[in-house]
């Protein structure tokens, strides 16, 4: 492989290191596009090497869902100078790990291996980069494969199987409703041809960011990733990255899912919501408290307290929201009714605790106990820098940029009491809202139950109104 | 009386070097406790080990120590659960308490700043907890609710199939969390017993990595551990993984089959340990680069992910193994893993495997010190094995004095495809039950 070198390539943008992020961090931009994001940790002689593409599910063509994470397995097959599995063998041989994962928004690769083993994992990794040699052999056992991953981890779970169609009502017009490692019937059908196109689009250092994680120099790095990466031309063709967006949602949607194997009864509930986009991450700030303030502890969070302590509606509950997400994102709650409570017991409890939330506010205590625990979050995030590794590269793939990564954690301090009741606000209409019903028997809610809300909860959840 | 012995743990050769350097001392109170000192970040990783664990249940009494477990977070001294919750969550420290077949598992991660107030709260938690009525009424219908959601999972089905039938009557042979039953009718007062049954002082064992001193973590650790008893009731006895070789099957609506399987295993303080663990690396143990990997899913596509691993555990040791395929395709899958259990018994592995798998296993070893969570993790778990602490530096000398003729004298003595046994949950095609036909020489 040819060294390429580049006069002036490099432009470094030195972190000033607060108290809640020890470590250094270094970037840089290779002249064909490639980012590199250096992150140091000298505590340990370890180094974890990651390449992370701007590409993911959401971003396929329509009768190919699952190419994203197809093409994340091939890349483990051969190229013009490595065999089919001598890629895994080798950082074996090293006495390294690696993997790969695939999400709607970015695919990557990874290995964690001794500091100094760092060179020859750069040199593999540039080299799948640019000349996979994929074969309908390769295509057939490995589609063989991805299908026994959908069964395990789908077909055989009654409650994937329901997020799936959850996700599917969700989103009507974004990819996002598509599932990650694809619908059966297509990927039954993907071909050698879909990966190859999908690959050639994609897999090119101008969608791509390197985030090297450890005990290494930044200098160095960049030296490694010129000598590796430097000489793979910039993809003249990327597309830009333009998904077909969601509409306004005008229409609450509804789903029973029934399925024997559910072993407990749920509801679920999601709402669209917005993400953490550049130089804006206010109110996806905000709609973190939320969440924490919601169901974040089982003992203390408000559904936790209104549903399992203070009455016995619920066996747990909770509420969740990811916050990083390059198109409009989720924020979800779930009630598990306890023994003897009914799927409309459990939901018309839950909007009518939202409803008292609306009124209430939020409490001071708990505010200030949750602002601690995301402040000590960031420390205790130093003892992991594969986490810190992935926290940049799931950032970067997302819409977000270096500096907006590091400014998340005071402007997660910053957050207050108003703005989480204003997102709150936007958020609990139920005309945006989708939820669903997950039941081992549908004889169980038959006779009129789930057509039977009650009016003045309704009115209660007209939140438009509460104001 | 204390004394510190400093190791450095050499890394790979080239690589830069990285000290590892463990104290060991024993408290004003006479528990024995590890230490990596570090202030690189102001918090402590606090792990604790006591050896008994859910075994221990008294006879008709099954999930007790489970239920007691889980309710050690959900009030003590004058605190209810929401009261001691909001206790923690102001501080941000982070308590997990967790009952296995051979132990108590008790964690903490707390910050420098408000470590007093921190290690007060736990130590009321282990020390004096309440046992509320309503507490235990909350969380045993967690219990219960997790029970319901096992006997529909097809891992958890084949798991409990497994040991029911390969320890009977043993404690390994049930699930530590229960039936429903004996759940249901688990008191107050077995509750209260199991806890002074398991969580004993002279089981216990400590490991600590973070910003704190050898002084201070010893008074931290009577405090925290000196008011519980010394000891507790007899370990059970050791016992077999006995079942005979051949399949059991566990009809289950779902499409893709689970497939459990195992045999007897070997000792962790056997001499032939680590030939034993070379050998299930090159078997099923390692990665993508297993045979099993290879044969089962490389070549043929058969499954996601199949893997073996040698469990010693206190009173019996095995060799377990999972596989998962859709219904059509799991009697192949077994076939293949079956043929694989007897070749490497039948003729072992060469040279180049052992190479290979030596090179990886040495390497590995020391990318697992990379954090003061990890690092704990480690000092408790070599504890609990009875290891010193000389041993984070001689372990890869261990796996380096592996010879060829070791690992294929342990693969023909340890392997025993006509006793292993596999239970298969789901609905699989044109698998038979029963024992199986001698595979020896089909290749």
């Amino acid at each position: 492989m040819s060294v390429l070198r580049h006069s002036l390539a490099a432009i470094a943008l030195p972190l000033f290191a607060t108290a809640a992020a020890a470590q250094e961090v270094t970037t840089y931009e290779l002249d064909n596009g490639m980012q590199v994001v250096v992150i140091e940790d000298h505590r340990a002689p370890v180094v974890v090497n990651m390449v992370w593409y701007r590409v993911g599910s959401a971003d396929e063509g329509p009768g190919v869902s699952g190419v994203a994470h197809f093409l994340e397995h091939l890349l483990f097959k051969g190229t013009d100078d490595l065999e089919a599995g001598e890629f895994s063998a080798t950082v074996a041989a090293q006495g390294g790990s690696d993997n790969a994962f695939t999400s709607t928004d970015y695919t990557a690769y990874f290995q964690r291996v001794a500091a100094d083993r760092l060179p020859l994992m750069m040199q593999m990794e540039a080299d799948r980069m640019e000349d996979l040699a994929l074969t309908e052999d390769d295509i057939r056992t490995e589609r063989d494969v991805v299908i026994e991953e959908r069964n395990q981890r789908t077909e055989n779970n009654a409650s994937a199987l329901a997020r799936e169609q959850m996700m599917a009502a969700q989103y009507l017009n974004h990819r996002y409703g598509v599932p990650i490692i694809g619908w059966r019937h297509e990927l039954d059908e993907l071909e050698l041809s879909d990966t190859v196109a999908f690959y050639e689009t994609y897999y090119s250092p101008n969608n791509a960011i390197l985030v090297v994680a450890g005990d290494v120099q930044p200098e160095e790095v960049l030296a490694l990733a010129e000598e590796y990466y430097g000489p793979i031309p910039a993809e003249p063709d990327l597309p830009p990255r333009a998904r077909a967006q969601e509409p306004p949602q005008r229409a609450e949607r509804r789903l029973i899912f029934a399925d024997p194997r559910v072993a407990q009864d749920y509801v679920a509930r999601s709402y669209l919501a917005p993400e953490r986009d550049a130089g804006a991450q206010q109110e996806a700030a905000s709609l973190v408290y939320l969440s924490e303030i919601l169901g974040g502890s089982s003992f203390t969070s408000v559904l936790g307290r209104a549903l399992t302590f203070d009455t016995d509606i619920a066996l747990y509950s909770g509420a969740g929201y990811d916050a990083l997400s390059l198109d409009d994102t989720t924020f979800s709650l779930t009630v598990v009714p306890a023994e003897g409570v009914t799927l409309q017991e459990a939901e018309d409890a839950l909007d009518a605790t939202l409803a008292q939330f609306l009124k209430d506010g939020v409490d001071d205590e708990q505010l200030a106990r949750i602002r601690t625990q995301l402040r000590a979050q960031e420390i205790y995030a130093r003892d992991d820098v594969s986490g810190i590794a992935r926290r940049y590269g799931s950032a970067l793939t997302q819409g977000l940029t270096v500096e907006d990564v590091q400014a998340w954690p005071d402007i997660l301090a910053a957050v207050t009491e108003d703005e989480i009741m204003a997102a709150a606000r936007d958020l609990f209409d139920r005309d945006r809202a989708v939820t669903m019903w997950v039941v081992a028997d549908r004889a169980t809610i038959d006779g009129g139950a789930v057509t039977d809300t009650d009016p003045e909860t309704v009115d209660d959840l007209d939140l438009e109104d509460t104001e | 009386m204390k004394h510190i012995l400093a190791l450095a743990l050499s890394l790979l050769a080239a690589a830069a070097s990285a000290q590892i350097d463990i104290q060991t001392s024993t408290s004003p109170g006479g528990i024995d406790v590890w230490l990596v000192e570090t202030g690189d970040i102001p918090f402590v990783a606090l792990e604790i080990r006591i050896e008994g664990g859910a075994s221990l249940d008294r006879e008709g009494r099954r999930g007790a120590v489970n239920l007691m477990t889980g309710l050690l977070e959900e009030g003590s001294g004058d605190m209810d659960a929401q009261t001691f919750q909001t206790a923690r969550e102001g501080l941000a420290a982070t308590f997990g308490y967790a009952a296995y077949d051979d132990s108590i598992a008790l964690s903490a991660r707390f910050l420098t700043e408000n470590a007093d107030e921190a290690v007060a709260l736990f130590r009321q938690s282990l020390v004096d907890p309440t046992f509320d009525d309503a507490a235990i009424e909350r969380v045993r219908a967690q219990v219960l609710a997790g029970l319901r959601s096992d006997a529909q999972s097809p891992n958890a089905i084949a798991s409990e199939t497994l040991y029911a039938a390969a320890f009977g009557d043993h404690p390994y042979g049930s699930d530590l969390s229960g039936t429903p039953e004996s759940v249901a009718a688990l008191t107050r007062e077995d509750i209260v017993q199991a806890w002074r049954d398991t969580l004993v002082r002279g089981r216990v064992h400590v490991g600590a990595v973070g910003d704190i001193d050898a002084a201070a973590l010893g008074d931290l650790v009577d405090d925290l551990l000196g008011p519980l008893p010394a000891t507790g009731p007899d370990l059970p006895p050791d016992t077999v993984f006995d079942v005979g070789g051949g399949v059991t099957v566990v009809d289950f609506p779902t499409p893709q089959a689970v497939a459990l399987f195992g045999q007897p295993g070997i000792e962790r303080d056997d001499d032939d340990f680590f030939a034993a663990y070379v050998l299930n690396h090159i078997l099923g143990g390692g990665g993508f680069e297993s045979r099993l990997m290879t044969e089962v899913r490389e070549k043929r596509g058969l499954t996601y992910g199949v893997g073996t691993y040698l469990v010693p555990k206190d009173h019996a040791p095995i060799i377990l193994g999972q596989v998962a395929s859709a219904n059509d395709r799991i009697g192949d899958a077994i076939a293949v893993i079956r043929d694989e259990w007897a070749r490497i018994a039948r003729d072992g592995v060469t040279q180049e495997e052992l190479d290979a798998a030596k090179t990886y296993i040495t390497g590995e070893y020391p990318l697992r010190f990379d954090g003061n969570g990890p690092i704990a993790d480690i000092l408790v778990g070599m504890q609990t094995t009875d290891l010193t602490p000389e041993y984070v530096t001689e372990r890869n000398s261990f796996v380096e004095a592996v010879t060829l003729e070791d690992v294929n004298r342990v693969a023909a003595e340890l392997l025993r495809p006509d006793e292993l046994r596999f239970v298969v949950v789901g609905q699989p095609e044109g698998l038979e039950t029963g024992p199986l036909p001698d595979t020896a020489g089909t290749e």
